[in-house]
This record gives C-alpha cells, sequence and structure tokens, in this order.
C-alpha cells in the first residue's frame, strides 16, 4: 500500500513536471495552435499545411523576440499584445501580388543574456523572414549574432541602446535612441524639476540601465549637476539601504531606469520610507505595473516615453476592445486595459514588417533586409523612416507623471532637445 | 555619535529586519542537516511558494483565514516533499539525496513559473504589519520592529520544544546517531516529518515578513534569500540553531552596512556574504556553534 502511494505520488510529480516543461520553452500562439511547440522545420511545414488548408493561401512567419517571463516579463508581453492586436486587425499581406498569411511565431527569451541565443535560434529554425523584437537592449544584443548569421533581418522596437544596430546592417529600429532620451531625462530633470543633485541608480551588468545611466549623466554634468550613481546586484529585493543612500546625499530627483519587477520594490520602498524625492525613469516605466505600486503613495514618478494617450482614438478603442474580449489577454495587459507605449510600439513595429515585406516583394529575409532601410511607415506613434545605421529618426519624447489617485499617466511634455 | 547613529539607523533597521527574516530560513536549513545530514536546496524555494500561496489566497479570502492557510499549505509542503522525494532514498547514498534535493527546487520554480505565467506578483499588504512608524527620524514599516521580535520569540520556543518535550528528545537523539536511536524504539520517520513540518512552519512564516518589506514575488525570490540563509547557517554552525541566528543576523547587518557605504561599495553586498561562506569554511570548518566532528569507530 505505502509503495503504491509512493509510486502515485512520483507519478503526480512526473505529470506536474512534463506539464511545466511544456509551457515554459516556447508559446507558438499564433493561430491558437497552443501544442505547437518546437522548432523543428518539419512541424512548420505540418503548421504550414494545416493552414493552407483552412485559407488557401501561404504563409509567411514573423518571429517575435521578447521576453514574457522575468524580470521584463509585464513589458514584453504588452510589447508583445501589440503585434498580436495588429496581427488580428491585418492578418494576411500581399507579396509580389499574393496574399499570405502572417503567422507570429512568439518565442519568449526570459529577459535573460544566456536565454537569448537559444531563443534566437528558434526563430531561425521556424523559418522566419523577418524578426521584430526585443522589449530590451541587452537580450537585443545577446541574440543579434544569431539572426545576423542565419541573416534574417530585425526591428528593434523598444531597445534604445545604441549598441544594438551599431556596426551591423541586419538590426534595426523603431524608437528613439539612450543618447537622446538620457539627455531630454537630463533637460527635464534640471529644467521642470529644477534639480541640481541627482542620484542614479541602475542593475549591475544590464546594459539598458548602465547606458541609460551614462548619457543622463553626461548630459547632466554638462548643465551643472551633480551625479552619483550606484548599482545593485541581479536579483536584490532590499532597496532600503540605496535609498537611504540618496537621502543623505541631498539628491532631488532619483533616476532609476531599471526593470519593472525592480521599480515596484523601489516605489513601495521609497514609499514606506518616506523618502520623498521624485522618482525619474525612461521608457520601461510607462507601465500599469508602475501605476499599481505607485497608487494611494504620494510618490511622484516621470518617465519618458514614446506614446501618450490620446493620440490615436480609433486605435485605441480597437485595441481596448480586443484587451476586454479575452482573458489572457487581459491578464498580459496586468489586469486591465491601460495602453501602454510598448504596445503602441508592438503594433507599430508589426506593421513596419509588413510594409517590408511589400516593398520586397518576396518572403526571402535577404529581400526584406534589402528593402527594410528605404521602408517608410506612418504609424500610431509617428512617422518612421531609418537612417543610415538603422535607427529611426525620432526627435521628441513624451513626458508623463502617474497620478496615484486615478492609477493613470496624466500628460507632462513633448520634450526635445533641441 | 548620536548624529551618526541617527543618519546610519535605516541601515541597521534594514539589517536587522533582514537578518531576522534569513533567521527563520537558516533554521529550517540548519535542523534537517541536523537530524538528516542532507542540505535541503529545496527550502529556499518553498519560501518562495509560501509567498505564491499568500498572493493568491489573498486574492480571493480575508487576511484572517489566508495567514492560517498559508502556514498551513506550507507545512503541508514540506511533508509532502519529505515524504515523496526524500522518504524512499533514506538508505540510498547521501549524494543522491542531495541531487532529489535540487530537482524539487528545480520542480518548484518551474511550476511557480508555470503558474505566474512568468510575472512578478504583487504581495498583498497585511494590515498592521505594512503601516508605516517613525522611529528617531527614520521612517519604515511595522514589519521592520516585529520581525527581530517575532525571531527571537520564535526561537526561544523552538529551543524549548527540543530540550523539554518527548519529541524534542526524540530529535536530539536523532541527530547523535540515526541507526542507534532507531534500535531504541524511536519512530524516525515521525520525527523527520516534524522536523521537516516545523521547519516550512518558520519558512512560511518568514516569508510573510520577507515579503511584506519586499513586495514582489517571482519563481525566483526564494533562491538569493535561501543561499544566504544557507551561509548563515554555515557560518554559524550548521546543526546548531542559535548559530544560524546570530549568523542570519551578521550577514543581513553586514550586507546592509556594506551598502551604506558608497558607490564603489554597494555592488559587493552580495559578495561579502559568499567571500565570508568562503573564509569560514577555510578557517573554522564548523562554524561559530559547529560541534567538533568526531570519528565514530
Amino acid at each position: 500500500m505505502k509503495k503504491f502511494l509512493a509510486l502515485l505520488l512520483a507519478l503526480v510529480m512526473i505529470f506536474s513536471l512534463a506539464a511545466c516543461g511544456s509551457s515554459s520553452s516556447t508559446d507558438t500562439t499564433a493561430d491558437a495552435d497552443e501544442t505547437e511547440e518546437t522548432s523543428a522545420e518539419t512541424e512548420t511545414e505540418a503548421e504550414t499545411e494545416t493552414e493552407t488548408a483552412d485559407s488557401d493561401n501561404p504563409t509567411v512567419t514573423i518571429g517575435v523576440f521578447e521576453p514574457l517571463s522575468g524580470d521584463n516579463g509585464a513589458g514584453g508581453k504588452q510589447e508583445t499584445l501589440g503585434m498580436q492586436y495588429a496581427n488580428y486587425e491585418t492578418p494576411t499581406v500581399e507579396i509580389g501580388g499574393v496574399t499570405y498569411d502572417v503567422e507570429l511565431v512568439v518565442v519568449d527569451n526570459e529577459s535573460s543574456t544566456d536565454k537569448a541565443v537559444s531563443a534566437a535560434s528558434q526563430i531561425v529554425a521556424a523559418g522566419a523572414s523577418v524578426v521584430l523584437g526585443s522589449y530590451g537592449s541587452s537580450v537585443s544584443i545577446a541574440g543579434s549574432d544569431t539572426f545576423a548569421d542565419a541573416g534574417i533581418p530585425v526591428i528593434g522596437v523598444t531597445c534604445t541602446n545604441p549598441q544594438v544596430t551599431e556596426g551591423n546592417d541586419h538590426y534595426f529600429r523603431i524608437c528613439f535612441l539612450d543618447p537622446f532620451q538620457g539627455t531630454v531625462l537630463a533637460n527635464f530633470a534640471n529644467d521642470e524639476l529644477g534639480a541640481t543633485v541627482a542620484y542614479c541608480l541602475g542593475q549591475l551588468g544590464n546594459d539598458y540601465d548602465q547606458g541609460l545611466i551614462n548619457y543622463f549623466t553626461e548630459a547632466a554634468e554638462a548643465l551643472g549637476m551633480t551625479v552619483i550613481t550606484e548599482s545593485f546586484p541581479e536579483g536584490n529585493s532590499d532597496f532600503t539601504s540605496y535609498l537611504t543612500n540618496a537621502k543623505n546625499a541631498g539628491a532631488e530627483v532619483i533616476f532609476a531606469p531599471c526593470s519593472t519587477s525592480y521599480a515596484q520594490l523601489i516605489i513601495e520602498q521609497a514609499a514606506s520610507q518616506g523618502v520623498e524625492i521624485p522618482l525619474l525613469a525612461g521608457d520601461t516605466w510607462d507601465s500599469n505595473v508602475i501605476l499599481a505600486a505607485a497608487a494611494g503613495t504620494t510618490q511622484s514618478i516621470y518617465v519618458s516615453t514614446f506614446y501618450a494617450e490620446g493620440g490615436d482614438e480609433a486605435f485605441e478603442e480597437g485595441f481596448k476592445e480586443w484587451i476586454n474580449s479575452d482573458s489572457t489577454n487581459l491578464t498580459n495587459n496586468g489586469g486591465n486595459d491601460t495602453i501602454a507605449a510598448v504596445s503602441v510600439m508592438g503594433y507599430d513595429a508589426y506593421y513596419v514588417a509588413l510594409e517590408a515585406l511589400k516593398n520586397a516583394g518576396s518572403t526571402d529575409p535577404a529581400d526584406v533586409m534589402a528593402a527594410l532601410p528605404t521602408t517608410t511607415y506612418t504609424g500610431v506613434s509617428g512617422a518612421i523612416a531609418f537612417d543610415e545605421i538603422g535607427d529611426a529618426e525620432r526627435d521628441a519624447a513624451y513626458i508623463k507623471v502617474a497620478n496615484t489617485e486615478t492609477e493613470a499617466w496624466d500628460f507632462v511634455a513633448v520634450q526635445t532637445i533641441g | 555619535m548620536a548624529s551618526f547613529l541617527q543618519a546610519n539607523l535605516p541601515y541597521i533597521l534594514a539589517g536587522i529586519s533582514v537578518g531576522g527574516q534569513y533567521a527563520l530560513i537558516a533554521i529550517g536549513y540548519t535542523m534537517v542537516y541536523g537530524i538528516l545530514r542532507l542540505i535541503n536546496f529545496a527550502h529556499g524555494d518553498v519560501f518562495m511558494v509560501a509567498g505564491l500561496v499568500m498572493v493568491y489566497a489573498s486574492a480571493s479570502l480575508p487576511m484572517y483565514i489566508s495567514i492560517p492557510l498559508v502556514l498551513i499549505v506550507t507545512m503541508a509542503l514540506g511533508f509532502v516533499i519529505e515524504r515523496v522525494a526524500y522518504k524512499p532514498l533514506r538508505t540510498a547514498p547521501r549524494m543522491s539525496l542531495m541531487i532529489s534535493a535540487i530537482g524539487v527546487s528545480y520542480l518548484l520554480q518551474n511550476c511557480a513559473l508555470y503558474f505566474t505565467g512568468g510575472l512578478a506578483q504583487v504581495y498583498p499588504s497585511i494590515p498592521w504589519l505594512s503601516n508605516t512608524v517613525t522611529i528617531w527620524g527614520a521612517t519604515t514599516k511595522m514589519v521592520t520592529i516585529v520581525t527581530p521580535i517575532l525571531t527571537i520569540v520564535l526561537v526561544i520556543a523552538l529551543v524549548t520544544f527540543i530540550q523539554k518535550t518527548k519529541m524534542g528528545m526524540a530529535m536530539r537523539a536523532v541527530s547523535k546517531d540515526f541507526e542507534t536511536s532507531q534500535l531504541m524504539g524511536i519512530r524516525i520517520n515521525a520525527v523527520i516529518s516534524t522536523t521537516f513540518v516545523i521547519g516550512c512552519l518558520l519558512a512560511a512564516i518568514g516569508s510573510l515578513l520577507y515579503f511584506t518589506n519586499y513586495p514582489s514575488v517571482i519563481p525566483t525570490s526564494g533562491s538569493m534569500p535561501g543561499l544566504k540563509a544557507f551561509v548563515a547557517a554555515v557560518f554559524g554552525g550548521i546543526g546548531s540553531i542559535p548559530g544560524a541566528v546570530i549568523g542570519a543576523f551578521v550577514i543581513g547587518i553586514c550586507e546592509n552596512i556594506i551598502k551604506s557605504m558608497g558607490s564603489n561599495w554597494t555592488v559587493f553586498s552580495d559578495a561579502f556574504t559568499f567571500v565570508l561562506l568562503i573564509v569560514v569554511l577555510l578557517v573554522k570548518p564548523t562554524g561559530i556553534f559547529g560541534e567538533k566532528a568526531t570519528d565514530k569507530v
């Protein structure tokens, strides 16, 4: 009897393990084909066949290289939602006179530089014509070489570090860059907040955090501000000492462009410690996760971002309706229908990819890569055109402040560096 | 001196509070080691699961039900882990047991990844514990003050339990000599299960306090506190309960003092913990209160 019980429990364990294993690795959310698991070409072909049976159209694959778990999981999911909504709105594209069904292959890079390479290989193996992603700069840089070797072009969505597109031909991006964002934020801190001492806090070894802090420091020091910089190790959850350091140093603004899971903790601890210094951050903090953490506190939180709500009513209505129509989407968007700027960027990235496919006139990655530099598109977030490095020419950032009562972002200013 | 203390009070408060939370986890490590000679790597993850259970329980149940529920579920989890993953290996080499523990650790982490979808879960704020208080100019949460007091009360209760009760006597006997105590008629399985259940109860209480302070639970939330609690247990002498508690407070306070030393030092706050582990192993491998290794002939 006891042996039987032990065996039974062991079996339960094995089954739960199997269940976990299948869900953590990949999500091929394309056309609700959840069981479609891996990357083997044969399977992709099999799926193509089942789809052609449905609609008689050939399929073009767009890879989605986003973090769906880990530190940037919340943001990555929102960015992916933007792409999925765009795919829902426009599921087909006409390439060279033939109508193709667009299939999104979503692969989770787990916000981690060591997982990024294998995630990128999975997209390559799925036969993607063009890739969208990623949310963060670190993983984009880590996955870049894999795409370069396969000759697949990538459109960076919200990775703002200059190194992503520097020195390569295959990486493009549709958002502004950190040197720009850092300067905008430094100007804002100096002009609007009247700060002369800034305290910067970033994650150790994170390209996005450290890069943005670096550009912020350069610009702030040029404006005559004093900047103190500290770093916390990965997985840290005790920020009280850092906040005390900021307070003791007489900082008038805390610049902490870290990922949202750390941001939650920083806001919470700042509020409970009574640190009344304004918090300032980059595009990552433009998320309802931050609003939820700030709700009911007296913390003032400013972010620079790509898009301010109210920019395009038709898009917003459609997107909110789509989010509310499906409980999974609602969960992935953080439980409510607040529109994150990253979703808007994901939405625009999808249409840029379609535009490039149309211009290329073929689904061959090499043709798409050749067509991308001249591709232009006017999206919800503004006009997108690439310069010779492959970066979008953007000259304005939106500054928003968290309203701790209504749990929404209030628009503050459009900031340029002119 | 007074002004120096006042300026640094937040660091010391943070250190004492995090030290108390490490202590509650470290006791679980040290008790299991004392009895089974097993380093239970899954203990940090049990701590994380307790946090997640609280997140989900409090979403639909009132606080006065969800807190006891968290404690009960965590104890049950500890019991089941021991019965399924460790008991069948009782006669196997100790290495197999350790590998099984690592397996359980990853199983729990991946299950958590599956249930949470990889997103950070916001821990509910527990009334009263989450209130802010001001001590001598430093603003902090009530939990910061409650933690060290609760830790010490629990440790005293635990030591009394081990010294005064029959079950405690059985535990001491089993930790002295596993086989002989079995021959003397001690029901070894009951003793081991009790050890796991007590360890998990303390981890659950630790998680209530820890996540009230740092209210975000991710699947790997347990690994860093778990690792540091393990270092604390080794530092104090693994197998010794007072040792684990003192080790945990030392680590918690030192970590925060290092963070206060300026920008060149803050990055080393984690490194310090592990350097301490190496130094202790080199200089005094049995820790401060560790029992002397005696060869049984």
